[in-house]
């Protein structure tokens, strides 16, 4: 049995002064790419497969296989994109992440450039977060005044340059395909797929896009080896991950723990909820995915246990809601945004999210009419499935969940705004006091 | 009324004394000679030119102050572009700024998990203080007021952004203190992160250029380190990394891994029946 908690990516990050090369060096930084340097790019795709690492920025795909499609016969060169956009509501690991050990990232992307054979690799991240990116620019900096970057790698034959490059504000960056029309300085918007990005990505070359997590976890993985990785988290779902506690917890943050953790077993160690205050719902992993409810506590937090549940492990970004809180205006705000975040290419999601904000306005404001939630219903229905990337996908699932689990909240919207039944003030931080006599809300 | 120090001023042609100019009269500063290079410096550092274009238009920003007409004019020539190909670009994303800025870009975000934690109320007391309303800069020039979506810190909520940088924990009251001090030109430092400058000099940092402020601020938060402390105190650890001095463990892929790569394969042939983008594109994504 591991421990309940395994920092790993997290370990480092109260060093004092984490985010230098000296700082990652003392801790056995760059020890990992001394050792992929000796292992073939094969060996190291099969080292990564065969861990059982599966990406971290949401769909769960396993790492080491989906580098392992980078034809070897395509004449384009091979590029390597880090997805730090992390805009995902809900999920905050990727930032904190990049700005206490951004040399585990870096580290990270030299293995992985390697393995798949990539020359150039970049590092998309989101532009609202000025010192992540400080933090960023100058790891890499350092990394190529040691030696780490730039031509003859510690003297293998391999060149590697690293490009940071900051986005400018749009969610459906983060979607990959998005992401790299972004990255060739489009707007940002998804491609039809195939051809697939392994084939033709970046440049229309054959091109890698992992999230922070995911390739911030390959040093390890090259240090300890598969059944180190694999002594951690449950069968299919192998190895360590950060969980993303937010809301109404008393101790919110980043717990990096084995893959199956419960909320049980986290709510435990952050304090429990804060006071007077009883679970009421929670998204596993951002706000793209399924809520679920107090009788989920128990639900191993692994691919598998989330989706038995009716969800998605997703981000693993744990937003947790108390009994003062509205699902009806938790749901609008999330609709708003995807209404927001759409890039507009296709009509489910274009049309679909506009209508559905105007309805989740009214309910909010207790003005719904006969029927409404049955439209919500019937909209979401037309764009799962039907539209052109996940985002449309992930706009409804807040809302289908949200009424199968809460639908008289909904019912209620036909009479009743929500800040009547659930005075927002009584959620807020600066509120904790105001819960007595709260809960007759629900 | 600017924390400007001549000293970190980022361009020779660039923002001293403007910053103190309302937006109105705001006097556009020319793309001189040395942000020209610079923009070209920007197209250099990518395989394909039009990569850089965001961060040109970041640099733009730094240096006029929003995203101008010359600017564009000057990244379509730059990168033998049509200015509407350009300005399609520059209009898609939210971080540019065809508006005159406010010295400072503050931004609250009221994306559900802050905004129930307090953000909505905190965006309505600024609104109310400033006299302003989304997207809207004051009368003296010195902040742009915006709501913004989940910024990655909602362990930290409610969260405000002044330039891209972290305030956390925030409520109405602090969150009022904190754009009087900047109103008054006070020093004011992010608590996981640098001094704050100004709106432009942070567009600097974002087109590719350092500041020399990266050693400020702390490596995380409290919260971020919240289960690291956990751990530390009741001695939780990762299994050791058993280092393998040389040993051919590396080859633990191929004996030990053996087992595992079965129940592995197996899966990974059901999931590679679909293509990976398939499977990423699918429902289950974030
Ligand atoms: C709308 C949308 C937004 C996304 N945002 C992100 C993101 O911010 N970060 C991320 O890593 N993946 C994001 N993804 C998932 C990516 O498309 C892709 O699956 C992921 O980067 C692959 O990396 P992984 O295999 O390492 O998880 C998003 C997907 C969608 C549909
Ligand atoms: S689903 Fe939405 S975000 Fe995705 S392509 Fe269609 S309109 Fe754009
Ligand atoms: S919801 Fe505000 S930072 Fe995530």
């Amino acid at each position: 049995m591991t421990d309940v908690l395994t920092p790993v990516l997290t370990a480092n990050w109260a060093d004092d002064r984490a985010w230098t090369l000296a700082a990652y060096e003392a801790h056995g930084g760059y020890q990992a790419l001394d050792k992929a340097l000796q292992l073939s790019p094969e060996e190291l795709v099969e080292l990564v497969k065969d861990s059982g690492l599966r990406g971290r920025g949401g769909a769960g795909f396993p790492t080491g296989m989906k580098w392992s499609f980078i034809p070897k016969d395509n004449p384009n060169p091979t590029y390597l994109v880090v997805n730090a956009d992390e805009s995902e509501p809900g999920t905050c690991k990727d930032i904190p992440l990049m700005m206490a050990s951004p040399h585990t990232l870096v580290e990270g992307v030299i293995i992985a450039s390697r393995a798949i054979e990539a020359r150039q690799a970049f590092i998309y991240v989101r532009g609202e977060v000025l010192h992540v990116v400080r933090r960023l620019r100058a790891a890499v900096r350092e990394a190529y005044e040691a030696g780490h970057v730039g031509t003859d790698i510690h003297g293998s034959g391999m060149d590697l340059d690293i490009v940071v490059h900051a986005g400018a504000g749009a969610y459906i960056c983060g979607e990959e395909t998005a992401l790299l029309d972004s990255l060739e300085g489009r707007r940002g918007q998804p491609r039809l797929r195939p051809p697939f990005p392994a084939v033709a990505g970046l440049y229309a070359s054959p091109t890698v896009i992992n999230n922070v997590e995911s390739i911030a976890s390959v040093p390890a993985i090259v240090r300890g080896g598969v059944s180190w990785f694999g002594s951690m988290g449950t069968e299919k779902s192998k190895g360590h991950t950060i969980y993303s506690l937010s809301g109404h917890v008393k101790r919110p943050g980043q717990y990096e723990a084995p893959l199956g953790i419960t909320l049980r077993e986290l709510l435990d160690l952050s304090g429990g909820m804060r006071d007077g205050a009883e679970l009421k719902f929670w998204t596993p992993g951002g706000s793209s995915t399924p809520i679920l409810t107090a009788e989920h506590l128990d639900v191993p937090l692994d691919y598998e246990g989330v989706s038995a549940a009716g969800s998605m492990l997703g981000t693993k970004a744990l937003q947790i809601f108390d009994q003062t809180t509205s699902v009806v205006r938790c749901v609008l705000r999330w609709t708003e945004f995807y209404k927001h975040e759409s890039c507009g290419k296709c009509t489910p999601c274009r049309e679909g999210t506009w209508w559905m904000v105007q309805i989740l306005r009214r309910l909010d404001r207790g003005e719904g009419q006969p029927g409404d939630i049955e439209t919500l219903l019937d909209l979401c229905d037309n764009i799962l499935g039907r539209s052109f990337c996940a985002l449309g996908d992930g706009a409804t699932s807040p809302i289908t969940s949200a009424i199968q689990y809460f639908r008289d909240e909904f019912e209620a919207g036909l009479t009743t705004p929500s800040a009547e039944l659930f005075p927002p003030s009584a959620s807020t931080l600066f509120a904790a006091t105001a819960l007595a006599g709260k809960g007759a809300a629900s | 009324m600017t924390t400007n120090d001549p000293a970190q001023s980022p361009l020779p042609d660039s923002v001293d004394g403007m910053v103190t100019q309302t937006p109105t009269e705001h006097a556009e500063t020319p793309i001189g000679p040395t942000t020209l290079a610079e923009l070209k410096e920007l197209a250099g550092r990518y395989p394909q030119s039009r990569s850089a274009l965001l961060p040109m238009l970041h640099l733009v920003q730094s240096v006029q102050g929003r995203v101008t007409t010359e600017g564009i004019e000057t990244c379509a020539r730059i990168l033998d572009l049509s200015e509407a190909e350009v300005s399609a670009v520059a209009t898609f994303y939210t971080m540019y700024k065809r508006r005159p800025m406010g010295t400072h870009h503050v931004g609250v975000c009221t994306n559900t998990l802050c905004a129930v934690m307090g953000g909505d109320e905190i965006f309505e007391r600024l609104c109310g203080h400033l006299d302003v309303g989304n997207d809207e800069t004051t009368a003296d020039g010195a902040i742009t007021l915006e709501r913004v979506e989940c910024n990655a810190a909602c362990d930290f909520a409610p969260v405000v952004m002044v330039n891209w940088e972290f305030f956390d924990q925030q409520t109405p009251e602090s969150a009022i203190d904190l754009v009087e001090r900047l109103r008054a030109g006070e020093r004011v430092a992010s608590p996981r992160g640098a001094q704050i400058t100004s709106w432009r000099e942070a567009e600097r940092v974002l087109a590719g250029f350092e500041d020399g402020r990266v050693d400020e601020g702390p490596a995380a938060g409290e919260a971020s380190l919240a289960g690291l402390r956990i751990a530390q105190e009741r001695g939780w650890e990762a299994p050791p990394l058993e280092e393998d001095s040389g040993t051919g463990r590396g080859g633990e892929t191929k004996q030990e891994a053996a087992a595992e790569a079965d129940t592995q394969r197996a899966e990974a042939e059901t999931v590679a029946e679909q293509s990976p983008a398939d499977v990423e594109g699918g429902a289950d994504d974030d």
